[in-house]
């Protein structure tokens, strides 16, 4: 049986205000509490960089770096987030600096079309900052929640040892 | 003088500055005003009859602007023929909301458009359908007595039907001294891009629409949509600049493309519909197969008899076929052989071509059957190969443009080790791990189509080319420069390839390993053009030392023309278009295939893959723990983003031997696992240790720059390889793909 549609949650009144620091910027969102934290920044922010694979926590695509951590945004309410501090891929790099991570993905050819790029790179950085992956086995391991349907996974975690081991992952 | 050539050098991808920092755009992500969101609803019975849709609920939601079904679509085309496109098989092409009709299981039904996504997937859940269902089949082995020939249509000239019988198979297997007989069963999969299938459609008003899509092929789609929609193709313009993976499911239109410039022009509104993942899996997929293989040998090994029968789904409109019986032939003679390829068309969408689609399904069975007629024969599995070696293509008894794959056999079998391999299974272990070593061959298609690119030279010395291709993450924009900028004598900062647009001259779809070779020579004739214009230009020019020289006696470097005999004697190309009023000198050229010369030969890349595997002896899980592919290609313009696509293709054969496969539930004629969780494909933790080898294969027959071909052929040897290194390490050969670990426990 459908249930009659609920049309007031629709209307702008269930509206909320979300407040973030993306990439150092100060943002607010007027959105619906059952807008992802994803959809926030790519259709509301217009931050494109972080990419949707399958909106179920599947795939890593949409990793971001919340509070230090690497988080699946798609699995993420934005409302939840109010007052966090977000970087996204877009701001990994310091101005025309790339980050460390972001050249080495460039030098070991670690992506191919680059969709599930800047979700690599975000949990590869948060990855490095946990701390917890020692050898190649352990970021493999620890890399895992980013699937790369292209096949560069050699290069991915070739890009992520060079910079885990030259100790400029910061 | 120094010529600094850029062709064969491992240069970075250019647009990796791009990608890595998000600043690409994909096609959901273009930023345009008042955009309205489509979310598809799509079939949940598998066939059968709409009877009744319900739309009132669902636009009474605050911020739906409509609801688009069969009932209320707009006009469109009335012939099938306007609905083709450049790939579609033989048959009847799919028409979304055309009519009542349920074809199969996950087909569209109806389009919600609203002011946002959150709304319009909330009202796609709120419009009542009725349905009559009718009984289907989706099973393949149930229903071989259905298994036919394919109709034959236009794409029938890429996957041409399996050569007729030669000598007389069934005496000469009979009474082969060795004999193997096996079948083999391979599943559905689904390209499964991680990109989502997307389109952004600007309504710019007097009928003219710009769409920005996911495709590989712009050209394709913008005829596809002009033709449906009764636009002039010039008004409809088709963008992919990047797109996030294909894998062949780009090769047709599909159907968000259509809703969304339905929903477009309906609404006179920017629309975009991007599908979501479990949608993902509601139209191309490569198909499940079932191959019947029959090959004899005399006792020394040489091959007598070749059989190969293969049946393969397809749906019941269209008659899609891949390439299967037609492999073993090209590489191994055999004076007796019998080839067929069946299809049995069953209540599904129709399948498409998903990388290496028929030859990483029949290499499977033809490399394993071959590894077992070693097995038997008691010959090293790489000696069978050698002892039936050939240097010219059995199949059509013609030489091949090149062949190398004798080099990709043995430098591939020296660097993996080949010769510490125990020919006993279970002979080798590691702790608890049983190791195997398993090899096959790799046969893929050297495809060249004719491409237009236009090249000019601007005023400030830069070299600008425009063609319509994709790069789909093959490396094509890296390349396409690297070519140019040799041709011209310039660094790469000078050329600037502009590509992913239908409004730029002529390319096919990005397939079948074909671009780098048809794009690539259109560039070639095309400078060749250029460089003609800038001499005869540079010779009009007073007191000029070009005033004699003809094409031959004058090479560029540096941004400069220069006298050959007499390299000091030099003009600046800038100086060229300067006296040129400094108006950019311009040509626009063909490319084509040497049809004429090249039927004369047979066309193909090689490779040859060799694979170590742990089997655990209590859990049965396998590890690739190493790989080395060795590929003749003929001549690698980029080593970095070749080596890329090869080991790529290498995880694929992974993928395919031992994880993915899409799973229907036949009392339903549903996928069950039409999701990223369990459709499995391998993640970091299953790549252990590749190796890419491009065996040295000049080929000056095949084409202008000896380029044969890179997205597909590191795929085509590896799932063999990996079932028969399984087989060396357990002593079980499994059959069915992929190899799960509860058959080796």
């Amino acid at each position: 049986m459908q249930t009659e549609p609920q049309d007031h949650l629709f209307t702008k009144q269930n509206t909320c205000a979300v407040n973030l620091k993306v990439n150092g910027e100060d943002k607010k969102l007027f959105i619906l509490p059952w807008v992802s934290l994803l959809d926030g920044l790519r259709d509301h922010l217009h931050l494109t960089g972080t990419k949707k694979g399958c909106d179920h926590g599947q795939c890593g695509a949409c990793t971001v770096i919340c509070d230090g951590k690497r988080i699946l945004s798609c699995l993420t309410l934005a409302v939840m987030k109010n007052g966090s501090e977000i970087t996204t891929v877009e701001g990994v790099a310091q101005g025309d600096n790339l980050h460390p991570i972001q050249q080495a993905f460039i030098d070991h050819d670690a992506f191919q079309c680059g969709y599930c790029t800047p979700g690599q790179i975000c949990s590869a950085i948060g990855l490095i900052k946990e701390g917890k992956a020692n050898s190649r086995e352990e970021v493999k391991e620890l890399m895992s929640g980013n699937l790369c349907r292209c096949g560069a996974n050699v290069g991915i975690i070739d890009a992520i040892m060079q910079v885990k081991d030259g100790g400029s992952g910061e | 003088m120094d010529l600094n050539k850029t062709v064969g050098q491992p240069i970075s991808r250019l647009e990796g500055k791009l990608k890595v920092t998000g600043v690409a755009k994909y096609a959901a992500e273009y930023e345009v005003d008042d955009l309205l969101h489509g979310y598809v609803v799509s079939s949940p019975i598998t066939k059968g009859k709409i009877l009744n849709i319900d739309i009132s609920k669902a636009l009474r939601i605050p911020g739906v602007k409509d609801v688009l079904s069969h009932e209320n679509r707009t006009k469109l085309a009335w012939f099938d023929l306007q609905y083709t496109d450049m790939d579609a098989p033989p048959g009847t092409v799919f028409k979304p909301l055309y009519d009542e009709n349920i074809l199969y299981n996950g087909q569209p039904i109806a389009l919600v458009v609203a002011e946002d996504f959150e709304t319009a997937r909330y009202a796609s859940t709120q419009i009542i359908f009725e349905f009559q269902q009718e009984t289907f089949e989706t099973n393949l082995r149930n229903n071989l007595d259905k298994a036919r020939p394919a109709k034959k249509g236009f794409a029938t000239a890429l996957k041409p039907p399996p050569p007729p019988p030669t000598g007389d198979f069934e005496n000469a297997f009979e009474n082969a001294a060795c004999k193997v007989e096996a079948e083999f069963q391979h599943g559905t999969e689904h390209h499964n891009p991680i990109e989502l299938f997307a389109t952004t459609t600007v309504y710019e008003g007097k009928g003219k629409l710009t769409i920005y899509d996911k495709t590989q092929g712009t050209i394709n789609n913008q005829l596809y949509v002009a033709n449906i929609f009764g636009l002039h193709y010039k008004d409809v313009r088709v963008l992919a600049p990047f797109v996030g993976g294909a894998f062949g499911s780009g090769l047709r239109p599909q159907y968000q493309l259509f809703l969304c410039v339905m929903a477009a022009l309906h609404l006179k509104r920017n629309v975009r519909v991007v599908l979501d993942r479990k949608q993902m899996f509601s139209f191309s997929h490569r198909p499940p197969a079932i191959q019947k293989m029959r090959f004899g040998s005399d006792i020394n090994g040489k091959i007598t008899a070749l059989g190969h029968s293969a049946f393969a789904e397809t749906s019941n409109f269209e008659d899609y076929t891949e390439p299967t019986a037609n492999w073993s032939h090209k590489l191994y003679p055999s004076p007796n052989t019998l080839f067929e390829h069946n299809l049995v068309p069953l209540d599904v969408y129709t399948p498409m071509d998903m990388r290496a689609p028929g030859g990483s399904t029949a290499l499977h069975a033809i490399e394993c059957t071959m590894d077992e007629l070693a097995h038997q024969l008691k010959i090293d599995p790489l000696e069978l190969r050698l002892i039936n070696y050939s240097e010219m293509d059995p199949s059509s008894k013609k030489p091949y443009t090149s062949k190398a794959l004798r080099a990709c056999y043995l430098e591939a079998a020296e660097k993996f080790g080949w010769s510490n391999r125990n020919p006993e299974p279970r002979a080798m272990k590691r702790g608890n791990k049983l190791v195997g070593f398993g090899m096959a061959t790799g046969i893929w298609d050297a495809f060249q189509f004719p491409a237009r690119v236009e090249a000019m030279i601007t005023k400030d010395g830069r070299m600008v080319l425009n063609n319509a291709t994709t790069d789909i993450g093959t490396g094509t924009l890296t390349v396409m420069t690297q070519i140019a900028a040799d041709e011209l004598g310039l660094s790469l900062e000078e050329v600037d390839f502009q590509y992913g647009d239908s409004k730029k001259p002529f390319s096919m779809f990005q397939g079948g390993s074909a671009i780098t070779s048809s794009t690539g020579v259109a560039i070639v004739v095309a400078a060749k053009a250029l460089r003609k214009k800038l001499l005869r230009k540079a010779a009009e020019m007073d007191a000029s030392p070009f005033k004699k020289a003809k094409e031959d006696e004058v090479i560029f470097s540096a941004g400069k023309m220069h006298l050959k005999d007499q390299p000091e004697v030099f003009i600046s190309l800038k100086e060229i278009i300067a006296s040129n009023k400094g108006k950019a000198i311009k040509t626009t050229n063909l490319g084509k295939p040497h049809m004429l010369k090249l039927r004369k030969y047979s066309l193909a890349t090689h490779s040859a893959s060799f694979v170590e595997v742990e089997v655990d002896q209590d859990l049965g899980t396998v590890t690739v723990t190493r790989a080395v592919t060795a590929v003749a290609a003929g001549k690698i313009i980029n080593p970095k983003t070749a080596k890329s696509q090869i080991s790529g293709s290498m995880v694929w054969g992974i993928s395919k031997a031992l994880h993915e496969e899409t799973i229907m539930d036949d009392h339903l004629g549903k996928y069950i696992n039409a999701n990223l969780g369990e459709y499995h494909i391998p993640v970091h933790a299953d790549i252990n240790q590749l190796d890419v080898i491009f065996a040295d294969e000049k080929d000056d027959l095949i084409n202008e720059i000896g380029t044969k071909g890179v997205g597909e052929i590191g795929l085509v040897g590896m799932p063999a390889a990996i079932s028969n290194a399984i087989f060396n390490a357990t002593g079980k050969r499994i059959y069915k793909l992929p190899i799960h670990f509860d058959e080796l426990i």
